[in-house]
């Protein structure tokens, strides 16, 4: 059917979306209705002045009754036909389609276009983890320097006369090859597991959100003061760009102003300087509940808290939440991470902090104080369920005060990194082995 | 010795060296060279029974190399054996498309790669 024998049935949709009577519009514009229903049936064709008469009652541009706004609408849904090869497609009847169910139509263009973006975040996707640089550098190290291991130990083992000088050679490159895969597995393992990695961050809200806040050094001098607002600091050129990104960005800075407001800087930072960093001292200090005191511990600037802490805040699926490094404590780019946290022990017994030394297996000998905290969130109906929240916060132990004999937990990263044999929650096998 | 001259394009020492013994171990008389951008004209003068190319070369790829033999009529039936850490499945069949006549992933066995040796100069032998 041509495009414009349609036009009776645009204004038919038009005036059904307008509420408005086939007889009252008949009225309105001088004519009897049963010839604006052979009209509306596109028996009878329309132009001139009772056109732009029913256009003006329907308050619509005359062309919109005449090409209708659907050209680019079945210029879409053509191109959906096309696209999804789909063979029964009546792409001949697009317009007819277009004109009787607009609605319809654009719901089918939207689910076309959407599937098209969704596919090009795919197809991003992809080619970053396949086409990443740093890491095709990286794995390609590591197996060159594992290939020239296992062939010249098998010549060592397996080559029953070997002279004296192609021994110690081999021995020398056997011993020059481990220390170089040594090195390029740990670069491998702390690239793949540390989320200050040096990518773009893009595509991943919360990626962009946690990388504008470490640019920012997790402190915002603004905001301490009251002199900013949250809106101000959205401003800054290195603000988030997606919508996702800034609302997680707001939502974290909206608590850090509230926590900066209930604990000011200067009082909690003498308290601190006081007290130490002991967050059940400060808290009753403060009368201040304790996961407001853990936030802010961590969000204080390297000036009062030298060192730095980490903090991780979850939900009770174990999503992440927030997560602020504290240096040396490996925590995954992406995924759960790993169980024994003490943040996870924290959410299996609500309103009881949980205290813990730990130490990361396969890492350096560094040590953490760990301080987790689950509480329920406020509920708006008594009927609800409660709601709980875990906070952990990572403090560095001085190597000073590293002992061996103090009781410390061995935890990982992330299943997929972490070496360790045995373990009853790991949950996926490792990458790695335990001598790594 | 016609017909057991083996080049080694790698740029791993330590690798270069022990396939090296390996193969000479075996009777073979291997020439080495380790960087890409020369490798089709150090191909074109060495003219040896198989070339072992590593996938990953400085100056140019082992797969532009491939392609670049396979482009020379003197060179299209030369056996290539392709060292690579790429062992994806893509990767592979990229590989196959090129033209090369066995691929093999990092870390190799000694015993794989003496084999394929072996395999693929008697194999261009019979045709």
């Amino acid at each position: 059917m041509p495009r414009d024998s349609l036009t009776g049935t645009r204004i038919r949709e038009r005036r059904s979306i307008a509420g408005i009577r086939q007889a009252d519009l008949a009225r309105q514009i001088g004519i009897s209705a049963s010839y604006l229903n052979l009209i509306e049936h596109n028996r009878r064709r329309i132009g001139g002045k009772l056109l732009i008469d029913i256009a003006q009652v329907l308050g619509v541009e005359p062309s919109m009754l005449t090409e209708g706004a659907e050209a680019a609408l079945i210029a879409a849904l053509r191109e959906a036909a096309a696209d999804g090869e789909v063979a029964t497609a009546e792409i001949d009847r697009a317009e007819e389609f277009a004109g009787r169910f607009p609605g319809w139509a654009e719901v089918l263009v939207h689910g076309h276009r959407r599937i098209a973006s969704l596919e090009r975040t795919v197809e991003t996707l992809s080619d970053r983890l396949t086409h990443d640089p740093h890491l095709a550098a990286s794995v390609h190290e590591v197996l060159s320097t594992a290939a020239s291991i296992r062939s010249t130990a098998s010549i060592l083992a397996e080559t029953g006369e070997l002279e004296a000088e192609w021994r110690d050679r081999f021995h020398r490159n056997l011993n020059q090859d481990s220390r170089r895969l040594a090195e390029s597995s740990r670069a491998l393992v702390t690239y793949l597991d540390d989320n200050t990695a040096g990518d773009d961050p893009r595509g991943v809200p919360r990626e962009e959100a946690e990388a504008f806040l470490a640019a920012q050094g997790y402190h915002f001098p603004g905001l301490e003061r009251g002199e900013a607002a949250v809106e101000d600091v959205l401003k800054d050129a290195a603000a988030p760009r997606s919508a996702a990104a800034r609302a997680i960005v707001r939502e974290i800075l909206q608590q850090y102003c509230a926590d900066a407001a209930a604990l000011p800087l200067e009082k909690f930072a003498a308290a601190l300087k006081r007290l130490g960093p002991d967050p059940a001292a400060l808290a009753r200090s403060f009368a201040a509940d304790l996961p407001l005191v853990l936030r802010r511990i961590a969000m204080m600037p390297e000036t009062v808290l030298p060192g730095g802490a980490g903090l991780v805040i979850c939900d009770p699926s174990g999503g992440m939440l927030f997560r602020k490094p504290a240096g040396g404590f490996a925590m995954p780019r992406f995924g759960a991470p790993c169980p024994l946290w003490p943040l996870f022990l924290a959410l299996s017994r609500p309103l009881v902090p949980v205290r813990r030394r730990v130490a990361q297996l396969g890492r350096v000998a560094a040590q953490f104080d760990c301080l987790a905290y689950a509480w329920p969130q406020e509920m708006s109906e008594l009927t609800e369920d409660p709601l709980y929240r875990a906070i952990m916060l990572i403090l560095p132990v001085p190597s000073d005060e590293i002992s061996e004999e103090a009781a410390v937990r061995q935890v990982g990263s992330a299943c997929r990194v972490c070496p360790r044999v045995g373990c009853s929650a790991r949950r996926e096998a490792s990458i790695l082995r335990e001598e790594f | 010795m016609t017909g057991r001259r083996v080049l080694l394009i790698e740029d791993e020492p330590n690798i270069i060296e022990a396939i090296r013994f390996l193969l000479t171990r075996d009777g073979w008389t291997v020439e080495t060279h380790s960087t890409g951008s020369d490798a089709v004209a150090v191909v074109q003068r060495a003219r040896p029974d198989l070339v072992i190319l590593d996938m990953m070369l400085p100056g140019k790829s082992g797969m532009d190399i491939l392609r670049e033999l396979r482009d020379l009529e003197e060179l299209a039936n030369l056996p290539v054996l392709m060292l690579t850490a790429r062992g994806q499945s893509r990767d592979r069949a990229m590989a196959e498309r090129a033209g090369v006549s066995r691929f093999m992933t990092k870390p190799f066995s000694n015993v794989e790669v003496l084999t394929a040796v072996r395999d693929l100069v008697a194999q261009a032998s019979r045709q």
